[in-house]
């Protein structure tokens, strides 16, 4: 368990461009911290700069108050998980967990004492004298696991350490190392590029884009409260739908925006920065879009497609020459099909505004629980022809 | 064979006879695909019979006569006597002559020494092939070029340059001030086998290292990224990680070098001719089979060759199964 202080600290190869700009994070003891963010956006070289596998080009790293910039890995005294699984293939079990300790000189009793407890934890004990060619997948996956939680290290990485599962197993995964954290309490920096990983794991997420932190916030801090358009659309699943509009009116506490449909919205949502007549952008998430009848919903579209989930049903909107279509997410299944006019609002409270930089205007906290639930009390619903009704569930 | 592989094809799409049951049915395909891979490769048996089981016969055959290199049908049979016979108190044949044991020490010395100099220097030399940097793939072209040249070629150039009076080695060794005067690294017998050991090496170590090479890259490099975070140093990365995952290809590349190296001659031959300081038992058979046109008793010195090589080959792959078999029963 220990402390991690990241100072500005940045990484460039040569004379290229910087993959890491002056990070600074601050991860407290006992704390799961997830980095995610898209392929290529540095989060798995911050994660071997933290480990010591990446020389550090500028900054500072501190464990627990010591600057680490030039320790071995193994004197920062970390755990590593890699995605690979990086088992020795000419080891068993035993020897794999036990090789670091090995090269630490610890004596025979304690190396024995350490392996059979972390085998304990992640139920290995009748593997150990197997070699990592003759288990499952999931089993070598709990193999690096417990390689690194037998060094008994002060800090845990885990780099994508589910992308090589089939996806029953990586949720099974999932619960056992949020399991382990409760367990161990250790400070684990965990990376991945699977937003729902981030969310269901993270007690903080750190958002990283093109070697620059977009935002740190818990799961939901996120998703409430996106700081910019990136957030806004890499958190949540499917992403949240931004629309073009204009600033009619900024004010302290409500602005007016207008659409590009040349409808006009109140939302509560203060713009002082921004001078009226700007371009901005409107957010809404897919689940937040409510239904409404075609003679009276503020807009209309076309539907292009509705995918079903069983327990959720996905319909793309026509959105003209704007682009990707809008994305309504109903909790409810649905007989709406492709072909048909659907009218829909959007409902101001869960409106985001973002400026023409991208970056979110404040909005209110929300209040947790007392969110309305999309449609729960819409009146019955009529399309256009044919005239059809949602089903209610 | 061409009436079989023919019948193969039609006899599998008619219907099977009525009376076939399904396990038959079954049985009989089987055959019929052993029958195939029979067809395949029969003609490289045939092939590798033509040229290697038959003149292999013919030598041993041979061993057992007094036949002569000009006229080797005129022969009588004289039983073990090419390779060791007693008359009068005194021993005669190829085991009791005491060159031919000469030509065995020395072979066994140049393989000892030329195998394992190439492997130290193949293994530094693929260590090296094995990390990134600018102008890798040059390196690893230029390297290949002592494998390329015919050994005759490396043979006369080294020749040259280990030339006692205007070589290029002992001009070196004179002017770093290693050696007060020339060497005569040829005609010395001390040195010649060092020269032929230092040619050998120099040709064959590119084999040795593109076979490492080859297994190294095999090795994922998040392997020694774990060893990194696990504490190890460079040479522990090297002793705990490296050399038992490359160790199988290792193997595979020593018996090729051990097996070449056994069988050695024209490096030999061309480099220092007749000498006995440095004569191997491929040699010792040509002197006796071409200098002295003793047919018999070349045959028999090339026969204890083909069994002393097969022997240290099959050495080889008992101890490399022997090995192999103790680690799974440890698992």
């Amino acid at each position: 368990m220990a402390q991690l202080t990241l100072e500005k600290l940045n990484k460039r190869y040569g004379d290229a461009a910087q993959v890491i700009k002056a990070i600074d994070l601050q991860v407290n003891s006992g704390e799961f911290v997830v980095i995610v963010g898209p392929s290529g956006c540095g989060k798995s070289t911050l994660l071997r700069m933290i480990a010591g596998l990446e020389d550090i080009s500028g900054g500072n790293m501190y464990i627990d108050g010591t600057r680490v910039n030039d320790d071995t890995p193994s004197e920062r005294g970390i755990g590593m998980v890699f995605q690979s699984y990086a088992l020795y293939p000419h080891m068993s079990v035993y020897e794999n967990m036990a090789f670091g300790l090995q090269l630490a000189k610890l004596p025979k009793d304690e190396i024995a004492r350490r392996v059979e407890a972390s085998a304990r934890i992640l139920q290995l004990e009748p593997l150990l004298q197997r070699r990592p060619k003759d288990l499952s997948g999931g089993q070598r996956q709990r193999v690096a696991i417990g390689r690194a939680i037998a060094r008994e290290p002060k800090l845990f990485l885990f780099d994508e350490p589910l992308s090589n599962l089939d996806a029953a197993l990586r949720v099974q995964m999932r619960m056992e190392i949020a399991a382990l954290h409760r367990r161990l309490k250790s400070t684990i920096i965990y990376v991945t590029h699977d937003q729902v990983e981030a969310m269901t794991l993270a007690q903080r997420i750190v958002v990283l884009n093109r070697g620059n932190v977009e935002q740190v916030g818990t799961p939901l801090e996120l998703y409430d409260h996106p700081a910019n358009e990136f957030v806004a659309q890499f958190i949540g699943s499917p992403k949240m739908n931004l629309m073009p509009a204009t600033l009619v009116h900024a004010g302290q506490t409500e602005s007016v925006v207008r659409l590009w449909s040349g409808k006009e919205l109140v939302i509560p949502i203060a713009t002082p920065t921004s001078a009226e007549g700007t371009k901005v952008k409107l957010g809404i998430r897919p689940e937040h879009i409510e239904w409404g009848s075609v003679a009276e919903a503020p807009n209309l579209a076309d539907v292009l497609f509705v995918e079903h989930m069983g327990n959720e049903t996905y319909h793309y909107l026509d959105s003209g020459k704007l682009g990707e279509p809008w994305v309504v997410r109903d909790s409810r299944r649905s007989d709406i099909a492709a072909g048909d006019t659907v009218g829909y609002s959007l409902p101001p409270e869960h409106c985001h505004l973002f400026d023409e930089s991208g970056q979110a205007f404040a909005r209110r906290a929300v209040a947790n629980g007392a969110s309305r639930l999309p449609g729960m009390d819409a009146p019955p619903i009529t399309f256009a022809e044919p005239a059809r009704t949602n089903v209610m569930h | 064979m061409t009436h079989n592989s023919e019948s193969l094809l039609p006899s599998a799409a008619v219907a099977p006879p009525p009376t076939a049951s399904a396990p038959g049915r079954k049985r009989s395909l089987q055959q019929r695909r052993a029958r195939a891979a029979w067809v395949l490769v029969a003609p490289a048996l045939i092939l590798l019979f033509a040229v290697a089981g038959w003149p292999l016969l013919r030598t041993v055959f041979y061993s057992f006569t007094d036949a002569a290199m000009d006229t080797p049908e005129d022969y009588n049979f004289v039983g073990f006597a090419n390779y060791l016979d007693f008359a009068e108190g005194e021993s005669f044949g190829v085991l009791a002559d005491p060159l031919w044991w000469q030509a065995v020490g020395n072979t066994l010395w140049f393989t000892a020494c030329s195998v394992s100099l190439e492997l130290f220097f193949g293994m530094l030399l693929a260590l090296l092939m094995n990390e990134k940097f600018r102008g890798q793939g040059l390196v690893r072209a230029a390297i290949l070029v002592p494998w390329a040249i015919p050994t005759i070629v490396t043979a006369k150039m080294w020749g040259w340059m280990f030339h006692d009076q205007y070589g290029v080695i002992n001009d070196l060794l004179q002017r770093v001030g290693a050696i007060a005067a020339p060497l005569a690294w040829i005609a010395e017998p001390d040195l010649s086998m060092w020269a032929v050991v230092i040619a050998d090496v120099w040709k064959t170590v590119p084999f040795m290292a593109l076979m490492l090479l080859a297994a190294l890259q095999m090795i994922p490099s998040d392997l020694y990224e774990a060893a990194r975070v696990d504490g190890a140093t460079a040479w522990q990365r090297f002793r705990r990680i490296t050399l038992p995952l490359i160790m199988p290809a290792m193997i595979v590349a020593l018996i090729f070098r051990v097996m070449d190296a056994l069988r050695v001659f024209d490096l030999i031959y061309v480099l220092t001719s007749n000498s006995e300081a440095t004569i191997s038992i491929s040699g010792y058979a040509r002197e006796q089979m071409v200098s002295f046109q003793e047919m018999g008793v070349g045959s028999a010195a090339s026969v204890l060759v083909f069994m002393m090589v097969a022997g240290i080959a099959a050495c080889f792959l008992w101890i490399n199964r022997f090995s192999h078999e103790g680690k799974e029963a440890r698992e």
